[in-house]
């Protein structure tokens, strides 16, 4: 696959508050369906880094979803219940059955108790040994204290929905970025503290997969589609080894590599959103596409750890 | 509702009299409005994806609202009522209220 950033170079060429430069970066991003700086690889898309593998970890995959927006009306999806189902049966019809499947958030569409008993009941269908959530901005409308989806979802999370674990010796961290009260992509401090305790005695070897809803790196600032104190998590995990970000919220494919760190944007299983910086795109508005053309737009990621080299290799599945 | 305290500050549109306001295309149309104390204000939501009203001063405001439905608030007190959308905090909208 040949690399290409003809799609991403329309977007603005300006240096971030942040100290990135969007052309910079641009450079080891692509577009899904467009381009791609990954490299294939026994069907896999492997990232770039070639890091060591800590000794007491094992291969282990897992596979992510996100934004099923259930309660949506829109031309976008009539049915996106149907399509989150779709994905999930996607997901049971893997050849490998995952040690968990993560929803990056989004599962509402407007934060309804009814939407939230319908994604549970849909995620309670998986084939997996576990399901992990993270909230969207979806999830809180008029709950910026995500009540309504702790209540669904919050069991063993701390403050608003965020938490942490060990699997096969790979740490992971499901952080909670959309619930600010004045703008999106906030972490806050009570989070970052977290973050901080959670990583500080842990070895520097220890791979680290970490979700969120909205992306940890600046892909579009006008659209809010960065975290405004992104900086000081990462930070925390600049000394480890291996480092693989995956988020929700943008809907649609979009990776980055930062040093150690690793950034996927995924699809979701409701709607496609518009590139932004595409030409004549100004507004993120749900795209309407032809008749047929929708399952293709939409879809399921395959992730797999892999100690050699010890890296996470991702695979983004359309759905079919 | 109290006045709100710190907000962001974009610059806004000239204010309009004006007791309805439509979102469309990921904006509030008027941005900005001016009513007297005891208006009832309608915003309608004409793009396909939700919205809310918001306000910064205390998180207060509508639910998310989708195509062809509407959300009303009446402004009983004066003051100056910034608020924004909760799901894409870059639409941002003001409601001046005189006595």
């Amino acid at each position: 696959m040949e690399p290409s950033t003809s799609d991403a170079a329309s977007v603005e060429p300006t240096t971030e508050p942040d100290g990135i430069d969007r052309r910079g970066f641009l450079k080891c991003m692509a577009w899904a369906g467009t381009a791609t700086v990954w490299t294939i690889s026994g069907g896999l898309l492997t990232s770039c880094g070639i890091q060591k593998a800590a000794p007491h970890t094992k291969d282990l995959y897992f596979v992510q979803i996100s934004d099923s927006h259930i309660g949506f009306k829109g031309a976008a999806n009539p049915d996106v219940t149907g399509t989150f189902s779709h994905a999930i049966a996607q997901v049971n019809a893997l050849p490998h059955r995952p040690a968990f499947v993560a929803h990056t958030g989004d599962l509402t569409h407007l934060t309804q108790a009814g939407e939230f008993d319908t994604v549970k009941q849909l995620l309670g269908t998986l084939k997996t040994p576990e399901v992990h959530t993270i909230p969207g901005e979806h999830d809180a409308i008029g709950d910026t204290a995500n009540q309504s989806y702790l209540k669904a979802f919050g069991k063993n999370s701390r403050g608003k929905g965020y938490y942490s674990f060990d699997l096969n010796g790979v740490h992971f961290l499901f952080l909670v970025n959309t619930s600010g009260v004045e703008n999106l992509g906030v972490l806050g401090t009570d989070q970052l503290d977290f973050i901080k305790k959670d990583l500080a005695g842990r070895s520097s070897d220890t791979p680290l997969v970490v979700f969120s809803h909205i992306p940890l790196f600046a892909m579009y600032r006008k659209w809010g589609w960065f975290t405004h104190d992104s900086i000081e998590a990462l930070s925390n995990m600049r000394r480890f080894g291996s480092v693989t970000c995956l988020n929700g919220h943008v809907h649609q494919l979009m990776s980055k590599t930062e040093g150690n760190i690793t950034f996927h944007a995924a699809t979701c299983t409701a709607y496609p959103l518009p590139h932004p910086g595409a030409p004549g795109v100004t507004i993120p508005k749900p795209v309407v596409l032809p008749a047929g053309e929708l399952y293709s737009a939409l879809g399921i990621r395959e992730a797999t750890y892999v100690v050699h080299p010890g890296t996470v290799a991702v695979k983004d599945d359309h759905l079919v | 509702m109290t006045m709100p305290a710190a907000s962001p500050s974009p610059t806004l549109a000239a204010p309009v009299a004006a007791t309805s306001v439509s979102i469309i295309n990921f904006s509030f149309k008027p941005q900005v409005i001016v009513v007297k104390t005891g208006a009832e204000v309608t915003w309608t939501n004409n793009d396909t994806d939700a919205h809310t009203v918001t306000f910064y001063a205390d998180g207060s405001g509508s639910k998310g609202f989708q195509n062809g439905e509407s959300y009303r608030h009446v402004f009983g007190t004066a003051g100056t009522f910034k608020y924004h959308c909760s799901i894409h905090p870059y639409m941002v909208g003001e409601v001046i209220v005189h006595a």
